[in-house]
């Protein structure tokens, strides 16, 4: 057993794949409007990459992943709105130099916990720091009275439903429903150019495999495996002398930043940040591109994320009035057909007759490594 | 079928002198100065490679066919083709036919911003009809301005926003409020209001306008109350108790959706009679749209205040319900926002033909000034700051589900979208 090779060649191949897919071939064949969609579909794909690990790997079903993305994003929307918001540009507000939604709702000056967001090493920082933190809080107050399984999955979807109820609420300090809308500049670089779509995706593919090194890291460490033993057989982990409850927060800290990565990089692509980002339904939609993806892959989770926006995006575009219908139809093939999702469809199909195909070793070599690891 | 639409409202002829034709050929004859794409060729009407053939032209509709707010957009999205329909059967725009590409915002406004820039970057459509709420407006506003595109957004909203790039057709929010508001002090004689909303933008900003009005401008009037419920909030009892406590002359209601539906039914079990107007209730939010889904019998004896009632007599609002219900049927109801959607097409029409091109800087050059004697509320035309011009009427509702129309202000209402004095 290789285990301390970051990757087994099977995961090679699939890495390099992807990497073709995301930085060679969508780039090839898509003009800048499409790549740009693309580009908002690969956000989501951060959000999955961290399912993958706390749920796929840890067991720890989060419904309220959406928190951590509309975190990230709002972070972000923060500083582009601060920068954005000039006197000038604002001139025909009561009080110029505040966002505008703010002159709307009356407020006269900037909150002060809206200050630091003028600086962006700042926003960068919080963009992290702020989906961890609450993560943490979440965490150590399920994970230590050791509350898990469905009853953390309720919870967290409270989260969800909580955050938004606020940011609409709080509509003077938040923008409310409408969200944080027109965001311009980034340090004076104008994000809204083709030129500006196609840098952001660059830098969206490059921070995903620094993502995905990340994940495969976890994965192949001790750590990975313990989190393995702990989906299966949480007591027994926690008899053998391992702090269960610190490896969980861990891994639900690390997904949560994760998906704030993506909620700064979707903030950036699209040009505005709102609750619907942050609710029940996406949360759970996020959930679904892990599990169309393949919920035990972190690379599953990336084309997951990609094939449901992406056929959301075509069925609509074909059948306005019936898109819906067609994508419940996708889910429940998916589900139906490949429990595993476009992983299980790869290593249990496709890889082993590809490899049979180039005649390079036989067929067992490509058994997926997590199918052994637990047996260990 | 040429014959029955060849009878739908036009700019020009009178209806009269069209129903006399008895066949398409000499209706035809009697149609304004049919314009042929021969006359203006596409190589000259389109110099911005927007999707304009020497037959066609194509626009974007843009709303919610999928999601909460389907309900509410439905009725724009069928005013805005029958509105497409009606012109395609006098020939179109500058001798071309209109096509359309529908796009389901999906009540998402992050969808609606993807959607509107496919429907500019990539269908390159001449126009978009679409949005309804705020925040889908203000989602798509950043790419109309970058990709130039032109929308025309039917709903009536809070203001404080006029974009290049887009044509108001629905009311701003002092043309809605203060008509409404010197009509109930002066007819009615109220001197307390009690002002409710829903928790966004547009209620808050339309408060705050009413609460500025009453306070400064109407005599001896007071604002006793001033409160706010989330969007989709069904819990009315303990306003309806302070209401009862303060006994304001009027409430003022700005409630959407579905809290509708629960508030005015509360404000019925609470034993509040609208029909004895003490207090009166007035709304700024409930179209006949919105009644389908309260029930006539729970908010008859409210006033509403808006541009637009079903019931309105003139000619052109009868001939347009008759075609209405001919395309959508009989059990159709068509509040103000539909009404301001079927606007749309023609005011861009009327722009393009001024213009004598599709192209969106040429258009938008042409649009203020338009004139439209063919709207179902009347006449209206466009100020220079892409508002429209209108008249605000207040209705009283009945047990069927329809207004009558008790008031309507003299001349029509300039609009204003950054008023003084208001902010």
């Amino acid at each position: 057993m290789k285990a301390n090779a970051l990757f087994t060649r099977s995961e090679m191949i699939g890495f390099a794949i992807l990497a073709c897919v995301i930085f060679l071939l969508l780039p090839a064949v898509l003009d800048t409007f499409r790549l740009n969609l693309f580009g908002k579909y690969l956000t989501y794909s951060f959000v999955a990459i961290g399912l993958a690990l706390c749920w796929g790997a840890g067991g720890i079903l989060s419904l309220g992943q959406g928190v951590f993305f509309g975190l990230g994003g709002y972070c972000m929307a923060m500083f582009l709105k601060l920068e954005a918001s000039t006197p000038e540009n604002t001139a025909i507000q009561s009080t110029p130099g505040i966002p505008d939604f703010m002159d709307w709702n009356q407020l006269t000056a900037l909150p002060w916990w809206w200050e630091p967001f003028h600086s962006l090493g700042f926003a960068m920082f919080a963009v992290v720091a702020v989906p961890v933190v609450f993560a943490f809080i979440i965490g150590v107050a399920m994970f230590r009275r050791r509350v898990g399984g469905v009853y953390f999955a309720i919870i967290t979807q409270a989260f969800a439903a909580i955050l938004t109820i606020l940011i609409i609420g709080q509509q003077g300090f938040t923008g409310g429903v409408n969200g944080i809308t027109d965001l311009r500049t980034l340090l004076g670089w104008d994000i809204r150019t083709d030129e500006a779509k196609e840098t952001l995706y660059y830098v969206n593919g490059i921070l995903l495999f620094a993502v995905l090194f990340a994940a495969q890291f976890v994965r192949r460490s001790k750590l990975g495996r313990l989190l393995i033993a702990m989906r299966d057989q949480e007591d027994r982990v926690r008899f053998s002398g391992y702090d269960v409850a610190s490896f969980k927060i861990f891994i639900f800290c690390l997904g949560a930043a994760f998906a704030g990565i993506g909620g700064a990089m979707f903030t950036l692509q699209v040009g505005f940040m709102s609750p619907t980002l942050v609710g029940i339904v996406p949360s759970i939609e996020m959930v679904i591109f892990c599990a169309v993806g393949g919920r035990m892959s972190i690379l599953g989770a990336v084309y997951g994320a990609l094939l449901v926006n992406w056929a959301k995006t075509t069925f609509s575009e074909s059948f306005p009035e019936l898109w819906l219908l067609g994508l419940g139809g996708l889910f429940i093939a998916v589900v139906m057909a490949f429990p595993n999702g476009l992983a299980g469809i790869w290593s249990e199909k496709v890889e082993p007759r590809l490899l049979k195909l180039i005649k390079k070793s036989p067929a067992q070599a490509a058994s997926p490594a997590q199918q052994s690891t637990p047996a260990e | 079928m040429t014959d029955e639409t060849s009878k739908k409202p036009n700019t020009g002829v009178s209806r009269r002198a069209m129903l006399a034709g008895g066949t398409a050929l000499t209706a035809s004859l009697f149609l304004p100065k049919q314009l042929k794409a021969a006359d203006y060729p596409t190589s000259e009407v389109n110099t911005t490679g927007l999707a304009v053939t020497d037959d066609t032209v194509t626009i974007g509709i843009l709303h919610s066919i999928t999601g909460t707010m389907a309900i509410s957009e439905t009725g724009s999205v069928q005013a805005e083709k029958l509105a497409i329909e009606q012109i395609n059967a006098q020939g179109g725009i500058l001798g071309r036919k209109i096509e359309y590409i529908q796009e389901d915002g999906g009540s998402d406004w992050p969808t609606f911003a993807e959607k509107a820039k496919k429907l500019l970057v990539n269908d390159k459509v001449a126009s978009v009809m679409g949005c309804w709420t705020s925040a889908s407006r203000k989602a798509v506003l950043p790419v109309f301005e970058q990709y130039n595109g032109f929308l025309y957004y039917p709903t009536f909203y809070e203001g404080l926003e006029q974009s290049p790039n887009v044509i108001y057709t629905g009311q701003e929010a002092t043309q809605q409020i203060i008509a409404g508001l010197d009509w109930v002090a002066k007819e009615k004689g109220a001197k307390s209001f009690y002002l409710l909303g829903s928790d966004y933008i547009w209620p808050r900003t339309s408060n705050k306008i009413a609460r500025k009005h009453i306070e400064n401008y109407l005599d001896g009037a007071k604002v006793v109350g001033e409160e706010y419920y989330p969007l989709g909030h069904t819990q009315f009892n303990s306003v309806i108790n302070k209401i009862r406590l303060k006994k304001p002359d009027v409430i003022y209601a700005i409630v959407v959706g579905g809290s509708n539906v629960a508030f005015y039914k509360q404000l019925k079990a609470a034993g509040i009679d609208m029909t004895k107007e003490s207090p009166i209730v007035l709304t700024i939010s409930v179209t006949e749209d919105e009644i389908r889904g309260i029930g006539g019998e729970n908010i008859e004896g409210a006033y509403a205040c808006m541009k637009y009632f079903q019931s309105l007599t003139n000619d052109n609002n009868q001939e347009f319900v008759k075609s209405f219900k001919e395309m959508w049927g009989d059990d159709m109801v068509i509040g103000d926002v539909t009404q301001a959607a079927y606007l749309g097409p023609w005011l861009w029409k009327a722009a393009v033909e001024k213009a004598g091109s599709f192209d969106v800087d040429k258009v938008r050059a042409a649009t203020p000034g338009i004139e439209l004697t063919s709207a179902p509320e009347g006449y209206v035309k466009v100020h220079d700051n892409h508002h429209l011009w209108s008249k605000t009427r207040v209705g009283l509702a009945k047990a069927d589900g329809q207004y009558d129309v008790v008031f309507e202000t003299a001349d029509l209402v300039e609009p204003d979208p950054f008023p003084e004095g208001y902010q």
